[in-house]
């Protein structure tokens, strides 16, 4: 068992590895596995430093996801909120058309989607991401189920207090679905920040591409630099795993709730 | 008038102030869920209706609104003759042979882990890695582990003594099954944490009982886990094929469909189609035809669940 996740992680190790030695040793073989001349700063140097602009993609991709996370998060718990606490007429109907459009694959919409923002101008903008990103309807069916489960005793005692819904989403039910909250949120970054196919479509402007796309820029441009390649993927992938590490028992469990992905 | 006493509040004849009340209260329904709905609105609906309408038209949204042209179902007559759609149609149902695959795998991990393994939590975090990772990173690594003359797989193969071993992404024979490898190897973690998430609700004393009998260890998982876990298992079937034919990340950076079209898919054909050859009426109806595949995977998952469901 462990042998297997030792090959499991070997693609991991291999690259960690590559990133760290001259180029000219990339290939040697047998593999050397801890690298016998380290060039380590070099590498990551220049893909930080170089003509690669890591550090502007960085940028572009925290900013993109930490806002997409945000407005995602409150649209959806606002509506998880309103779909299970408050009556209203033809709720049920709006909340089966919601349901219904789950059922549409996001790659059906992209052609559309695509006039539709070069034609209002949400073309090549970083706000055109966010706003599609935000209008997930996953996270509203995942908080839905954590709002239901929340009894009614807590609205009608502040209801008597003559709190309205506003007060009683933001300070009681807010605070008491949060590790609900949490979970979408550490997956909604990781989808966000893993996302290629969206920028890939929406965005034009190399000052404006995230981290996947300029990941695979670079790696185009620097076909037969593999060390630099290594270091660049390994930057790609330590904000990633830092999250993991920290929101581990939240991702697991909001994956094996709601066995959701994408 | 009996009824009155057992009714709630709001059922009594309305008064001007509950009136109010009532009001407002529809009022704030619609604004908590009217970002949403808006939502929904904006980019989901509009858009699959407009889809639908371009997916009967020859038409390249570089040429401006006014040069659209109906042409009733030719779009979708030339697809069933189109080498390429087809092909990448056909890789995609070839593709779905990784989906049971991986699930196999995870099944037998999962079950290894739940009862024999001393640190779960390291295990989950190692079969998670590669879904954590960047698909772009991942795909720019095995590009380099399988490049044919110097790539690490290769070396190692001919370690072996292999004297001819497969040039992997560079071959047309090998491409699809190269990218289906990774493909299991991407999506392994997420359906081990399902798995294990559906052993830890098996209840202990079926095991303890079976124990007792004198059941081994593979007829328990025979008897007991495999059936219990159907509804996993269909579950992740269903939305292991709806994930493989959305597939495009991986091929696009990986092998950009290529060698000869061997890896190219549905979603892939209709990105080229639409972004590169501003076929936008064409890609459309490939859009649409993908729709119906998907609508149909869901639909046979909604009818299934009278089947599968053994609670």
């Amino acid at each position: 068992m462990a042998l297997l996740g030792i090959v499991f992680l070997l693609p991991f190790i291999w690259m960690l590895s590559a990133s760290l030695k001259p180029e000219a040793d990339v290939f040697k073989y047998p593999i050397e596995w801890i690298p016998q001349t380290l060039r380590a700063s070099f590498n990551y140097h220049s893909v930080w430093f170089g003509k690669a602009n890591f550090t502007l993609y960085y940028w572009n991709s925290i900013k993109v996801t930490a806002l997409t996370t945000l407005l995602s998060v409150g649209v959806s718990s606002m509506a998880a909120y309103g779909f299970t606490k408050i009556r209203f007429p033809g709720r049920n109907a709006l909340f089966v058309l919601v349901l219904a459009t789950y059922m549409i694959p996001a790659e059906a919409t992209l052609v559309p989607l695509f006039i539709i923002f070069r034609s209002t101008g949400l073309y090549d903008t970083h706000l055109g991401l966010i706003l599609l990103g935000g209008f997930s309807v996953l996270g509203t069916f995942l908080l839905r189920q954590f709002f239901a489960s929340l009894s009614k005793e807590y609205i009608e005692s502040a209801q008597i207090d003559g709190a309205g819904h506003l007060r009683i989403f933001t300070f009681i039910l807010f605070p008491l679905v949060r590790p609900a909250i949490a979970t979408y949120a550490i997956l909604r970054f990781i989808w966000t920040w893993n996302d290629f196919q969206t920028p890939l479509v929406f965005l034009n402007s190399k000052t404006l591409y995230t981290l996947q796309l300029g990941m695979n820029a670079f790696a185009d441009r620097n076909g037969a630099f593999y060390s630099l390649i290594m270091a660049a993927s390994v930057s790609a992938i330590v904000p990633l795993l830092i999250v993991f590490i920290l929101g581990q028992k939240q991702v697991i469990e909001g994956i094996s709730l709601g066995g959701v992905k994408g | 008038m009996k009824t009155s006493v057992t009714l709630p509040q709001s059922r009594e004849k309305p008064t001007a102030g509950s009136r109010k009340r009532k009001r407002l209260e529809a009022g704030m329904g619609y604004l908590f869920t009217g970002p949403m709905l808006l939502g929904v609105l904006v980019f989901t609906l509009i858009p699959m209706i407009f889809s639908f309408v371009l997916s009967f038209t020859k038409w390249s949204f570089v040429t401006g609104f006014d040069k659209i042209r109906f042409n009733g179902f030719d779009n979708f007559r030339q697809l069933m003759q189109d080498e390429v759609f087809l092909k990448s149609l056909g890789n995609n149902f070839i593709m779905l042979l990784a989906v049971p695959a991986g699930m196999g795998i995870a099944l037998i991990l999962a079950v290894i882990i739940t009862s024999h393994v001393y640190a779960p939590g390291a295990f989950k975090v190692i079969y998670f890695m590669p879904q954590i990772s960047s698909v772009v990173a991942v795909a720019v690594v095995w590009q380099v582990l399988f490049h044919p003359s110097y790539g690490p797989v290769n070396g190692f193969l001919s370690a072996l003594g292999v004297d001819h071993p497969p040039k992997w992404l560079a071959d047309p024979t090998y491409a699809l099954p190269s990218v289906m490898l990774l493909m299991i190897w991407i999506d392994l973690g997420v359906s081990l944490i399902i798995y294990i998430a559906g052993i830890k609700n098996i209840p202990a004393d079926l095991y303890e009982a079976a124990t007792i009998d004198g059941a081994s260890k593979l007829a328990q998982f025979r008897s007991i886990t495999f059936p219990l876990l159907t509804p996993t298992t269909f579950f992740l079937l269903v939305t292991g094929i709806i994930g493989n034919f959305k597939s495009f990340a991986l091929v696009k950076v990986l092998t950009d469909g290529g060698p000869a079209h061997s890896t190219s898919v549905v979603v892939y054909d209709m990105y080229q189609t639409a972004f590169v050859d501003l076929q936008t009426g064409y890609a459309s109806s490939m859009v649409m035809i993908l729709f119906v595949i998907v609508l149909a995977i869901t639909g046979l998952q909604w009818l299934g669940q009278r089947y599968w469901v053994n609670y």
